[in-house]
């Protein structure tokens, strides 16, 4: 919001990924520049198969990267970081563990030596799991399963948050309901969020910034400021302006 | 809620029941059987003679010393079969080159029958418990790579994402991800690897003993004690059953998380 003022957290800087998997191989990012300052909440949109989870599979330092470069908290970026959490598309939980062990994962990874970290309990009652702590993944529905994921991001207290189409897999209802139930939580306590979607209107409700990539070999054929004021309404989605910025990102798209 | 359960254990008990029925059936068919051929106790006892035989090998402590010695293989084999089989499976499963290279070797391995090699096992290494263990192992080790090496590659490619994203190391992601996720393949290959590794043990006292279940089946015989050779069978059939049963209860209690629904509601009542 502050755009000039800040200073990026995150710096993408010239870069292009090759899979070498065939003969040919697969070019799938190509050139892509783009920032992202603190707390600032960014949408990435693309053709599905355009390299949108590869591109994020590189920022959470899952994937190497050969050509650019990539700076996150001011040092290049080579490998997973503390302070990054991820949320999948499925919601990637341990079906061994129950809902408050899944919670603790991250903690339990690092010994307990988490400086900040949240209590588990606490995360479960900010998502809204009360009394569900001791249940398996098989026994949640889809939403509380990924609610369970997104607690279990943020139990470590990440400044930057990273979600793959998180809600793709759930209905439209409670696929809204959970955008409304993120904007809550990056609200209290505005962390960096980078979302991929291929839902414009749920790109356009949540995001300070939408990034569009185009067909592969991608690169960001739209950097689109959202100007909707905050807070955001249920209502702004059958505004006029909300129309005019869906109807650009659409032809972004393709 | 509560009439789904009371149904389920009611075909459960339904399912129960029938085991003595079909005992009491398959005696009176065994006493029917040896009446209508009017065979010689050597030839097929009854099983009231089998009951008498079995008595008195308890009285004089014989059944149980074979009965432990055949055990201690059985179980020995399972040890040293299932850690060599699940280590070389782990390697195999983590690099797909020393798969394609070892491969062809294991499967070829496979074509040797162990019955085949047993003599050449008890000639080197002996009539005594470490020949009996090396069969039991080669036994149970086939099923046991493969189960390890198919439980590995099942664990999906997300959660070992979000194990390096949480910068898990090497061996956190062995044992809060691999083992865990394997676990359920794992004790298949255990079930079918206790089973064989019985076969295993008999095979090799067959081959060469002076003590064991399979020997006291081979001195019956030599005797013409037939009772005693029954004996030595039920007893073997018993020994496969425990170990069946106690490595499914083992696996009911650790893997709670992975039992179908309607196990679970059997499992907590
Ligand atoms: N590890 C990989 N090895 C080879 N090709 C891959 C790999 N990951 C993704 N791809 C390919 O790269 C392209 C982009 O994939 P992805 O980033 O998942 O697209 P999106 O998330 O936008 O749908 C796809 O064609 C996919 O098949
Ligand atoms: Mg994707």
């Amino acid at each position: 919001m502050n755009a000039v003022t800040a200073e990026p957290i995150l710096k993408v800087k010239d870069l292009s990924t090759t899979f070498q998997n065939d003969k040919a191989g697969l070019h799938v990012l190509d050139q892509i520049n783009f920032k992202v300052i603190e707390s600032e909440f960014v949408c990435i949109l693309g053709p599905s198969g355009s390299g949108k989870s590869t591109l994020l599979r590189i920022i959470a330092g899952l994937l190497p990267y050969s050509q650019g470069e990539i700076e996150l908290d001011g040092e290049i970026l080579n490998g997973p970081r503390p302070g990054v959490g991820m949320i999948f598309q499925n919601s990637n939980l341990m079906p061994w563990r129950t809902v408050i062990e899944n919670i603790q994962l991250p903690i339990s990874l690092q010994n307990g030596n988490i400086l900040d970290a949240d209590s588990p309990q606490k995360l479960i009652d900010l998502v809204g799991l009360q009394g569900f702590e001791d249940v398996l993944p098989r026994d949640l529905s889809g939403g509380m399963a990924q609610r369970v994921a997104i607690a279990r991001a943020l139990v470590q207290n990440p400044d930057l948050l990273l979600l793959d189409e998180p809600f793709g897999a759930l209905d439209a209802i409670t696929r809204e309901r959970m955008g409304e139930e993120l904007l809550r939580i990056w609200n209290a306590d505005q962390k960096t969020v980078i979302m991929v979607t291929h839902n414009i209107s749920e790109a356009l409700y949540l995001a300070d910034r939408v990034l569009v990539l185009s067909d592969r070999p991608a690169n960001i054929s739209l950097d689109l400021e959202v100007t909707l004021s905050r807070p955001r309404k249920e209502e702004m989605r059958y505004t006029k302006e909300f129309g005019q910025f869906a109807k650009q990102l659409r032809a972004a798209i393709g | 809620m509560d009439r789904v359960k009371k149904n389920m254990n009611g075909s459960r008990k339904n399912h129960w029941s029938l085991i003595p029925i079909t005992g009491i059936l398959s005696i009176l068919i065994w006493y029917f059987v040896v009446w209508l051929g009017d065979f010689q106790a050597f030839i097929l006892p009854t099983p009231q003679l089998v009951w008498l035989r079995f008595i008195r090998s308890l009285d004089d402590g014989s059944l149980l010393r074979h009965f432990s010695v055949t055990l201690g293989e059985v179980m020995g084999g399972l040890a040293v079969g299932v850690f060599t089989a699940s280590s070389l499976g782990y390697l195999l499963a983590r690099s797909r080159k020393l798969e394609r290279i070892m491969s062809p070797y294991i499967v070829a391995s496979q074509s040797v029958p162990v019955v085949a090699i047993a003599p050449l096992l008890i000639i080197w290494f002996g009539p005594g418990l470490t020949s009996k263990v090396i069969i039991c192992s080669l036994i149970v080790f086939f099923p046991i790579l493969i189960n390890t090496i198919i439980g590995l590659r099942s664990v999906p490619e997300d959660l070992y994402d979000l194990m390096r994203s949480l910068q898990a190391n090497r061996w956190q992601i062995f044992s809060l991800l691999e083992v865990p996720a394997a676990l359920p393949v794992l004790f298949g290959g255990l079930r079918i690897g206790a089973t064989l590794s019985v076969i295993g043990a008999v095979v090799g006292e067959f081959v060469g003993a002076d003590r064991g279940l399979g020997f006291l089946i081979n001195v019956g015989r030599g005797q013409y004690d037939t009772s005693l050779v029954f004996v030595a069978v039920f007893s073997l059939v018993f020994m496969a059953l425990a170990l069946y049963g106690s490595i499914t209860l083992i696996e009911n209690k650790l893997l709670k998380w992975n039992m179908r629904p309607e196990q679970r509601i059997l499992n907590d009542t």
